[in-house]
């Protein structure tokens, strides 16, 4: 980045129009002003420029000088990436404390990875071997966590020249060479250059049929995200999308995490970075920063950085996906993305759409979601990005622009419910108005993986959840006493799922992350309960003397007082409960086994018809 | 300051409302500090917003009426608006640009900063984890307020916010005495508000330990814009040069956000929600951002903004877009004003989110976090439980239900309710919270442990709520 191209024009904020002397190309990263400011051109005329400057513009002037790069606005890719921490436009905020103190300066340069610093580069390829893109050249250890693979980079192939052997190098310097078909020859270090704004080539798309494990009983089992998937998280203030964000950054069964804070709090970035280092993967025991990776963009930071810190994150993901890893990407929020968007086109004079928008807001949306996706690399490998994305609706009004074109491109839709916070349910997802379209192709691997009877089981649980929401509406008119006992009982199997199996506490030791097997066995628990009790009332047994038999609040209490390792107590309560149910009955437990099963099924398959009814 | 590079114009092009347009400035710096000179010697301060080779444009932060563009001198200073901050400006009272205006001599400033302020590096911040005790049992017990948070305050036209934030700013400790300021930024209030706020302080002997600036209702709309920021600006320098505890008191952000509107109004934008700009949210953010904590210092700067929602609604863009930034909010309620109760404060949509950080063991008892859950639980029944009272009549209520509205009347009533001058203690605030819950059967409570219900449920008086 050396020769001075032109002189600025015209400052209006963080757009500026720039007078050529010299070439230019649409998209090339340019420095701005004898500070040399990160800046990108977004639209190019014969003698004029047009450039967002992605930091603050403060004390510019018209004349002051340009310079080009000769590359488009790219992320540096290489090892180094895991457990940093970069601002928008890739700069690592560590060494920019180091470098400019508590406040973000602009005009500081750092370089995006440490150059300095060397790795154990192990060769896996054979000098003379003929390589095309994506081939594996040989690894590093970036984290004990992490193998970090080096690969040909997209566009190069050819007969492999001459390779490093195993020893320490750092990024800069040169572990291969690659002589082309011309037979020119291309040195190739273990960092590369990309252009943010364009994914990535791949070998095919796959589709998607491994859930992304969370750990969060309303997601994994309700509304499951499939690896390579797409999700939003859209709610209001205060309904608790970011902490569901930092759970799944914290518990997700992915190699590794990419966390955008994109215009989102100074103290919450705080708080990932305080508590990361701290936080065990529980798949692996290692600290989570070995997996992680963060991008914060503050909500105090330059707005035009917010709109690149997505692309920033998701160009590292596909960066490690064509390592062949399973990449899960938290980008908290799309909307502050989407608002930087339509203050950039507003301050370009673009004709607004709806709500002050840019025309290209959906196609931009869409753009970014498939980024997602389950895939062949281009060396064979599979590999994965799931995109998770919080959508903060203004005034928590999901008909707005933003909100209603993520919901056209993602496929797990978690909605957050303000009354639900309110009334302290969280995580706030409302399982009336989620849903999620991957629960075909992971069913199966439910039912291979954990339990035959998934499906089933989330199946009645949503029948009873969805007849208890008709009934609540009957309720507000009429009052509970005026429900038939069927009705009431509803009610009350619906209160087990709602605070014994919806609800999570993402604070709680035990309760923070539940293990597919408990999330099954809590879920079968209280889905047995209530088919038994059901058949109790057509027996005729009153609802006062099953509700007396059971403990309510202590089955509520199931999913904080008992741990994933000792699951087997969950089955135990679980047994008790059916017994003390049973004992109405005046039966033994043990020679009804049988029976019992029969009568369920025929239970379950009578339950969504009688619901339908209740609702119309 | 460099002297060299100060410029002056003679003679301004255009002027529409706070906007100068001078033809030929082209050697202006984006956001450089302008002074306007009128015939009569009366200087106007602006900054430029946007310069071209053939022109720059000014915004000015006073009021332009009876100035004729071509009469004006423009200097450009060669520098940002710079707020004068130090230590001696506690105990004085400026005007909403930062000028001194109780007829003392102006302080003399230790520093001056740009009052924009830099945005605060993450990686250099110090997670807030000590909570403030303000005495106010639906903040303390419910909705704790945490060092080096912001947390705003959701009101409507003729509540008691105003001395609510009284309260807090006599009641809050933070810290030692010494270290310990308050710093009152007022935009668009009435002089009776700013006068009770200034003799409150006076009246507890805290005033000598706080810095108010005042841009009154009658004050120009534009310098609202420099108000929140020249105070922060002294916050900061205050908290982290000085390491003291700041609470900074912005009150009320809602004209903060209309005089920003009728600006970008002027000018010409797409508005969006309202008429509001496309970026109230990131203006607001580079307010609210300067609070917080940093490594290496002990000082902290707490923000309290206050905002009256127009019409009571809450998604309205200012209350929307700052409840978005904001960790948290207190939400005032006129039902619970109408009932007469003090401090009208409506839990529920309430919230804190650092609280969770800033209680429990060490810092307050570990029997916090689940007693507020539950108490929030409870009073959430209590909704419904009223609801249906409404409709069927109390005496046909189910038991259950009964027992919620006996313990709704008592978490209003007894809970909530305080003197505006007591300041209670927080384990009292805490047994004050067992006692309203004892009024619920044990088997509702799901949200406490046994072992605290063991130690802190009054056994004997199950039901009863003594």
């Amino acid at each position: 980045m050396s020769d001075q191209i032109g002189t600025l024009d015209r400052v209006s904020e963080f757009i500026v129009r720039v007078h050529l002397e010299g070439p230019l190309t649409l998209s090339e990263e340019v420095g701005i002003g004898k500070d040399r400011l990160t800046a990108e051109v977004i639209s190019l005329g014969k003698e004029t420029a047009t450039v967002q400057v992605y930091e603050d513009t403060t004390g510019l002037r018209p004349g002051d000088p340009v310079f080009g790069s000769g590359h488009p606005l790219s992320a540096v890719l290489g090892p180094g990436l895991l457990g940093n921490v970069f601002d928008g436009i890739q700069r690592p905020l560590d060494a920019l404390k180091e470098r400019a103190g508590r406040f973000i300066r602009r005009g500081v340069h750092v370089s995006p990875l440490n150059t300095r610093r060397r790795w154990e580069f192990e060769p896996q390829a054979e000098q003379g071997d003929s390589v095309s893109a994506g081939d594996l050249l040989g690894s590093v250890q970036e984290t004990p966590l992490i193998q970090h693979r080096i690969l040909v980079p997209p566009g190069l192939s050819g007969e492999l020249a001459e390779l490093a052997e195993e020893g320490a190098y750092t990024i800069e310097d040169r572990i291969a060479v690659i002589k082309d078909a011309q037979g020119k020859e291309h040195p190739v270090t273990m960092q590369q250059r990309w252009h943010i704004r364009r994914p990535r080539p791949i070998l095919k798309r796959l589709s998607p049929g491994v859930p992304l494990i969370t750990g969060q009983r309303v997601i994994d089992t309700f509304f499951p995200v499939a690896k390579g998937g797409a999700a939003a998280i859209p709610g209001g203030f205060g309904t608790g999308k970011t902490v569901i964000q930092h759970a799944l950054a914290q518990w997700s069964d992915a190699d590794i995490i990419i966390y955008i804070g994109c215009g989102e709090r100074g103290n919450e970035m705080t708080e990932v970075l305080e508590e990361f280092p701290e936080l065990n993967d529980p798949w692996s025991g290692h600290p989570l920063m070995e997996r992680t990776l963060l991008i914060a963009n503050t909500s105090d930071m330059p707005v035009s950085a917010r709109e690149s810190s997505i692309y920033t994150g998701v160009t590292m993901a596909e960066y490690y996906r064509d390592q062949g890893y399973d990449v899960a990407l938290m980008a908290d929020s799309t909307s502050r993305w989407a608002q930087a968007l339509r203050e950039i086109s507003g301050r370009l004079g673009e004709m607004p759409v709806e709500e002050g928008y840019p025309a290209y807001l959906a196609a931009r949306l869409s753009a970014f979601y498939e980024r997602a996706g389950r895939i062949k690399t281009l060396g064979n490998r599979e590999g994965s990005i799931t995109l998770i994305g919080a959508v903060s609706p203004p005034g928590g009004d999901f008909s707005e622009p933003v909100t209603r074109h993520t919901q056209r491109f993602t496929r797990s839709w978690w909605a957050l419910d303000r009354d639900l916070a309110h009334k302290r349910h969280f995580p706030a997802i409302d399982w009336i108005s989620s849903y999620s379209l991957h629960i075909d192709p992971i069913s199966e691997w439910w039912k291979s993986e954990v339990a035959e009877d998934w499906n089933d089981l989330r199946r009645q649980a949503m029948a009873v959840l969805h007849e208890e929401s008709g009934l609540q509406q009957l309720v507000q008119l009429v009052g509970p006493d005026a429900l038939s006992e069927d009705q009431q009982w509803t009610l009350a199997g619906a209160r087990l799922l709602r605070e014994g199996f919806l609800q999570q506490n993402a604070l709680h030791p035990v309760d923070a992350y539940a293990v597919p097997e408990k999330q099954v066995k809590l879920l079968r628990c209280f889905v047995r309960i209530h088919r038994l009790g059901s058949d109790l009332l057509k027996e005729g047994i009153s609802l006062d003397r099953i509700r007396n038999a059971l403990d309510i609040s202590g089955l509520i209490r199931l999913r904080n007082e008992i741990s994933n390792g000792e699951l087997e107590k969950l089955d135990q309560r679980a047994d008790e409960a059916v017994r003390q149910l049973k004992d109405l009955q005046g039966k033994f437990e043990s020679k009804e086994e049988g029976s019992e099963e029969a009568e369920t099924k025929e239970t379950s398959e009578t339950e969504p018809s009688s619901s339908k009814k209740e609702g119309s | 300051m460099n002297p060299l590079s100060v410029r002056e114009y003679i003679g301004a092009d255009r002027l529409e409302g706070p906007i100068l347009i001078i033809e030929g400035a082209g050697d202006a710096r984006y956001r450089e500090l302008a002074e306007v000179i009128g015939p009569d010697g009366s200087i106007r301060l602006g900054q430029v917003l946007e310069v071209s080779r053939k022109r720059a444009v000014v915004q000015l932060f006073a009021e332009s009426h009876g100035l004729n563009p071509p009469d004006l001198r423009i200097r450009f200073r060669g520098h940002p608006l710079l707020a004068p901050v130090g230590r001696e400006m506690l105990g004085r009272t400026f005007d909403g640009m930062g000028r001194p205006m109780d007829d003392l001599p102006a302080p003399i400033p230790e520093d001056r900063v740009d009052v924009n302020g830099a945005a605060l590096n993450p990686a250099a911040r110090n997670y807030p984890r000590n909570h403030i005790e303000t005495g106010i049992s639906a903040i303390d017990g419910m909705n704790t307020l945490v060092r080096g948070q912001k947390l705003p305050i959701f009101s409507g036209n003729g509540l008691p916010h105003n001395d609510i934030a009284a309260q807090i700013a006599r009641q809050a400790r933070v810290g030692g005495e010494e270290d310990f300021a308050i710093i009152f930024a007022a935009m668009g209030v009435s002089h009776d508000t700013a006068e009770g706020f200034r003799r409150s302080l006076e009246e507890s002997g805290a005033i000598h330990q706080a810095a108010l600036f005042l841009n009154l209702a009658d004050d120009p709309a534009v310098e609202r814009i420099i108000t929140p920021r020249a105070a922060l600006s002294l916050a900061e320098f205050l908290a982290f040069q000085h390491e003291m505890h700041i609470l900074v008191i912005l009150t009320d952000m809602t004209n903060y956000g209309e005089a920003l509107r009728e600006i970008s109004n002027r000018r010409g934008e797409v508005p969006t929600r309202k008429g509001f700009p496309g970026y109230l949210y990131s203006d607001l953010a580079q307010i609210y951002e300067r609070c917080g904590r940093v490594q290496g210092c002990d000082g902290s700067i707490t923000i309290m903004p206050i905002l009256t929602m127009p019409n009571d609604d809450i998604t309205h863009p200012i209350p929307d877009l700052t409840g978005y930034i904001t960790e948290g909010q207190i939400v005032l309620s006129r039902d619970l004003n109408r009932k007469g109760i003090y401090p009208p404060i409506n839990v529920l949509p309430s919230l804190s989110r650092l609280m969770k950080d800033g209680i429990g063991e060490g810092e307050t008892r570990d029997d916090h976090q689940d007693l507020s859950n539950q108490l929030y639980a409870a009073y959430s029944e209590v909704q419904n439980a009223r609801e249906m009272a409404q409709i069927i009549g109390e005496e046909d209520l189910p038991e259950r239900d009964r027992h919620y509205l006996r313990f709704g009347e008592a978490f209003e009533n007894r809970f909530l309710t305080q003197e505006r001058s007591e300041a209670r203690e927080m384990s009292e605030t805490l047994d004050l919270g067992w006692k309203v819950l004892s009024l619920l059967p044990k088997k509702e409570l799901t949200r406490v442990s046994e072992a605290d219900i063991e130690a802190h449920y009054p056994e004997d008086r199950e039901g009863t709520g003594e």
